[in-house]
């Protein structure tokens, strides 16, 4: 039995940061601009968010400096988004080349900085955010050490992020407007919506879900940061074209590729998996390899944003 | 001829707005270094300018660094110009590295030239097969190849891993064996030319394999019927379909090329005699990554792709030196990526010169 708990709380900590990018990057796309500076956003979120907890954790008690932190990442990134957004969609430039270079610019400008203030580049932090057992809740059988035990309050933020993404984008006239600027932004244009001005919104709203993201991933695997998330923007770029660009197959695809990466970092915990031989490397490829096979059965009719990538120029018809 | 004048227009134009971007790239950068130690920038800022020229041997080292990125800038060149963006050359090139390792460490039956030149075909074919899989997925699956490629650059890092550990494994090191001296590619005298004293440079012929291959991909992409099929995939795949051209073979070949480019850069890269071995360790190869800015700079274009390689070296080069002045080399990182962001406004610039053009023709 805590093997299934070490598991589901392993998986937490793979996916939730994949998931909350990954709704990010669909804001975006949803409204016609592809975001692969996810990654670099995720960075200087980390960097930023990481920053201010090394100087504020010994002030302040754990709890509130994440999360005021939490609000900075996501700050940071809209900051950051406004760079992509306005080349993509006021210069409509090609989408890939300022987020090339934010990708770029992320974990170098990070690092300089880094070097600047304490001469290293690495920034060390107090890990005082893990929640043992909440009360009460954390003492209800199965449930309480699968979800309330040994845990983090940005675990359950990212639920909250994925209910506020799914109301956002299919109940709201926000929503509806975001999505037909990513189908059509002539006929949205036409029926009086400001495409560049819901373009602008998509983009940023992936910045602040980024910029938290990046922090979400950095706070429980490590107790510094060093300029880089390990391709998990990338990989959440990768779990929103999986998810087919919907809050609840992204949802899906997160926790699918989460549990894989779980179990290939945990094999060795678990006797069972641990007594066949095989070696450890393959453990690691079985994540990307299954997310391929199932990608191969489920991709006959996925069906990307129609005006993703072309920038809106009100002139052309 | 009045065709070959606008197009010649077209490409000044375009690279007035490109030696635009690098200035204002440049600009930024002596700002960061102004901000960071004003005592010093301008040293440090003479340093980036002059690096790659500083001594015959800087000279060698921007040839050596450029000959990957000029590799992988091609492979993700020439899929875009097909209409597929290729992320995966990371995964291409490590693959195709190791092939070149493995052939260069244990073919050592092979006489004399054809020793390396076994071990450049290996990692050609590996590439090409790391960058046709995602291909294939696209073809016949309809997997968008960005998640394809995303997926095969970790499985290539983690099996290139396991089977340097299981191959070719220099566990002192912790890297990949040394090669045979057969199988590191000629240096061609150049070892003689870029050197300053005992200091010799690296640089060796894969410069030269990197300018012919972006010479070939150029005349497959412009010249052949061949290259036309292919860019008519990437315009618009239905209407390919319509005119008769076997879309689904387009792509797999194209990704299939773009590997095998990828793949080469990996054996350029490990075979330049330099003792550089595969590191083990789960990092994804940058200089695929690096492909993507230096293609686009060089605009997609082939031929502008072995300038851009050039700059990105060069640059690297001067960051180096750089560090003389107590800077850290990062900085050459975001003067390249604004020089890239920038170059995002090259339509900005092109309607601003177009503008200018048309104001000249009319007075």
């Amino acid at each position: 039995m805590s093997v299934l708990y070490f598991l589901v709380q392993q998986t937490m900590f793979f996916s939730i940061p994949l998931l909350i990018v990954a709704l990010g990057g669909m804001f975006s796309e949803r409204s016609g601009v592809i975001n692969i500076a996810l990654e670099g956003i995720m960075i200087l979120g980390a960097f930023t968010g990481i920053l201010f907890i090394s100087f504020f954790q010994a002030a302040l008690p754990g709890q509130p400096v994440l999360l005021l932190a939490v609000l900075i990442s996501a700050l940071t990134g809209v900051a950051v988004s406004l760079l992509h957004g306005y080349a993509s969609i006021n210069m409509k430039a090609d989408q890939i080349i300022s987020g090339t270079a934010i990708n770029m610019l992320a974990p170098a400008l990070s690092i300089y900085i880094a070097r600047m203030i304490r001469t290293v580049q690495q920034i060390p932090f107090i890990n005082q955010f893990r929640i043992e057992i909440f009360p009460l809740l954390g003492n209800i059988p199965l449930i309480g050490p699968l979800f309330f035990q040994n845990t983090y309050i940005t675990t359950y933020l990212g639920f909250l992020v994925l209910a506020g993404s799914a109301i956002l984008l299919y109940k709201t006239r926000f929503g509806l407007r975001l999505r037909s600027c990513g189908e059509h932004p002539q006929a949205a244009d036409s029926a009086g919506i400001n495409v560049y001005r819901m373009r602008y919104a998509g983009v940023m709203i992936s910045g602040a879900l980024a910029g938290l993201g990046g922090l979400v991933f950095v706070i429980p695997t490590s107790t510094q940061f060093n300029a880089e998330v390990s391709g998990y923007g990338f990989l959440a770029l990768a779990v929103l074209i999986f998810g087919q660009w919907k809050p609840g197959r992204i949802l899906m695809a997160a926790f699918f590729f989460g549990l894989m990466k779980a179990v290939a970092s945990s094999y060795s915990g678990i006797t069972f998996m641990r007594a066949i031989p095989i070696p450890s490397y393959v453990y690691k490829m079985i994540p990307y390899i299954a997310t391929l096979v199932v990608l191969a059965f489920t991709s006959k009719k996925s069906q990307a944003p129609r005006a993703e990538g072309i920038p809106y120029d009100k002139g052309s018809r | 001829m009045e065709k070959r004048k606008s197009a010649l227009g077209a490409s000044l134009v375009n690279v007035f707005s490109s030696v635009t971007a690098i200035l204002v790239g440049l600009l930024f950068g002596f700002v960061i270094l102004l901000i960071s130690n004003a005592p010093q920038a301008p040293g440090g800022f003479l340093a980036i300018l002059t690096g790659g020229f500083s001594s015959m041997r800087d000279l060698g080292q921007v040839l050596y660094f450029a000959t990957p990125i000029i590799m992988t800038g091609l492979s993700v060149g020439f899929s875009s110009r097909t209409g597929l963006f290729n992320i995966g050359a990371s995964g291409q090139f490590i693959t195709g590295a190791y092939a070149a390792v493995f052939v260069g460490a244990k073919f050592t039956f092979l006489p004399g030239h054809l020793h390396w030149m076994t071990a450049l075909l290996a990692a050609m074919l590996v590439g090409a097969l790391w960058g046709a899989i995602p291909g294939f997925f696209k073809a016949f699956f309809n997997v968008n190849e960005v998640i394809a490629c995303i997926m095969m650059n970790y499985v290539g890092m983690y099996l290139v891993n396991f089977m340097i550990t299981k191959t070719v494994f220099d566990s002192l090191k912790n890297q990949s064996m040394r090669v045979a001296d057969a199988a590191n590619l000629p240096r061609m005298g150049m070892d003689l030319v870029f050197r300053e004293g005992n200091n010799v440079s690296s640089a060796n012929s894969g410069i030269f394999l990197a300018i012919l291959f972006a010479a070939l991909i150029y005349i497959i992409l412009e010249k052949t019927a061949f290259g036309y099929e292919l860019k008519a995939c990437g315009f618009n795949r239905e209407s390919a379909r319509y005119a008769g051209i076997n879309e689904r073979r387009s792509i797999v070949l194209s990704m299939l090329i773009a590997g095998a480019m990828a793949g080469l850069g990996g054996a350029l890269l490990y075979l330049a005699g330099s003792g550089k071995g595969i590191t083990v360790v789960d990092v994804l190869a940058s200089e695929g990554f690096n492909g993507i800015p230096v293609a686009l700079l060089g605009l997609n274009n082939p031929i502008g792709i072995i300038f851009s390689g050039l700059l990105v070296a060069y640059l690297n080069v001067g960051g180096f030196n750089m560090q003389l002045h107590s800077f850290a080399p990062q900085v050459i990182e975001i003067i390249i990526a604004v020089i890239i962001y920038f170059s995002a406004f090259a339509l900005l610039l092109r309607g601003f010169f177009n503008a200018l053009k048309k104001r000249k023709e009319e007075s």
